[in-house]
């Protein structure tokens, strides 16, 4: 009786955790193909379809190190833009990206695409975590 | 030799259609033109030819028509704070560049539309950034108005900046023979469109007339 107990509540905690697993897995996929959208409208044209940038005029997404570096900014990036000098995949790269005036969810699910294609794999960058980081913006 | 000659007649048929390598056209407008040659009127054909002009390359060189004499080249309009569509052009019209660099008798030309912010040092960091060494691939700077008049010349329509700051213009590559002649543009922002304008480029080099004329 007492073991039926326990191994019913255990079946329970496993249903809740696999199902929370996947309502993360849901969130994220529904991030990342919005995300995908956008950023063939916004960025695409500059740093193309694989990320790869153009020379040394546009830098590529490619540089996983980079981002995570500077997760926190990057929503500032793109709501105020990016100028001065920046090191990326070890070059260095002096241009101006221009401000784009995504909404703070557009913002969330482009940074959701790149951050999770092109090699780079960081996860949901959520809502909240925007809206947070769009507060700090200089 | 009854029975051979269906097979002549096949044959000869046969090998009036063997594909031959379509020749490009000639575009833009022309007109007739009446001559008198050894006594008799005989009527020509004038093809619309881009006119003579006067620009500054990256390197602070004038480059006017003459410098293109007996060059086949490719020209397109763009300037180099364009956020939507010359990143992806000039992506695109590497690959041509990388194609031919190494040809004497072939050219890029870029007009910025934008002379007052792509000066020409502006325009040399731009070419150095873009890996652009040499001379086959000029950006020219120009006033304004010669190089928007330019531009009709070549079929092309760019306008002053919009209310949200941005220059309209087309992203076409136009392809110029040297007869200074129009002879095909292409949608720069197409990869697809701008693998014909190579396989057009190499036709073009090899039709007799382009060969022949230095
Ligand atoms: C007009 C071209 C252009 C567009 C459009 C553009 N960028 Fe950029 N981006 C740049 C340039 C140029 C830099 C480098 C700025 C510098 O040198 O300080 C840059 C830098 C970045 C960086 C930091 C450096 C790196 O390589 O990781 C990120 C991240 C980034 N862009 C993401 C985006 C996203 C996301 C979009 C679309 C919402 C976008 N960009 C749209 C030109 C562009």
């Amino acid at each position: 009786m007492k073991l039926k107990l326990i191994s019913g509540i255990l079946l329970l905690i496993i249903v809740f955790a696999v199902s929370c697993q996947s309502d993360k897995q849901v969130e994220f996929n529904r991030y990342y193909s919005g995300g995908s959208a956008i950023y063939q409208a916004h960025c695409e044209n500059c740093h193309g379809a694989k990320g790869e940038g153009l020379q040394a005029l546009i830098p590529p997404l490619t540089d996983s190190i980079y981002l995570k570096n500077n997760k926190a900014s990057l929503s500032c990036y793109i709501k105020k833009g990016l100028k001065g000098k920046i090191i990326i995949h070890e070059r260095e790269f002096e241009g101006e990206m221009p401000v784009d005036d995504l909404a703070p969810i557009e913002i969330a699910k482009v940074l959701t695409y790149v951050t999770n294609s092109f090699g780079n794999k960081m996860g949901t960058i959520d809502l909240q975590r925007v809206q947070a980081d769009l507060e700090k913006c200089r | 030799m009854r029975k051979l000659l269906p097979g002549i007649i096949l044959l000869i048929f046969l090998s009036a259609c063997a594909p031959k390598q379509a020749a490009l056209p000639i575009l833009g407008n022309r007109e007739p033109i009446t001559k008198t040659v050894d006594g008799k009127t005989v009527t020509d054909t004038a093809y619309a030819t881009i006119p003579d002009f006067k620009f500054v390359n990256q390197y602070a060189d004038t480059i006017t028509a003459k410098n293109l004499n007996g060059k086949i080249y490719v020209a397109d309009f763009f300037f180099t704070t364009c956020p939507s569509i010359c990143p992806v052009m000039h992506r695109n019209m590497l690959n041509v560049y990388k194609e031919f660099k190494d040809d004497d008798n072939f050219r890029i030309i870029s007009h910025t539309i934008d002379p007052k912010y792509d000066t020409i040092p502006v325009l040399k960091r731009y070419a150095d950034k873009m890996g652009i060494t040499g001379n086959s691939w000029w950006l020219l700077h120009g006033n304004k108005g010669d190089t928007y008049n330019i531009a009709k010349s070549y079929l092309q329509t760019v306008q002053e900046k919009n209310p949200a700051g941005q220059f309209i213009h087309d992203g076409f590559f136009i392809l110029i023979d040297k007869q200074k002649r129009i002879r095909g543009t292409y949608e720069g922002t197409d990869p697809k469109e701008v693998e014909k304008l190579i396989a057009d480029i190499k036709i073009l080099k090899a039709e007799p007339e382009q060969a022949a004329s230095k």
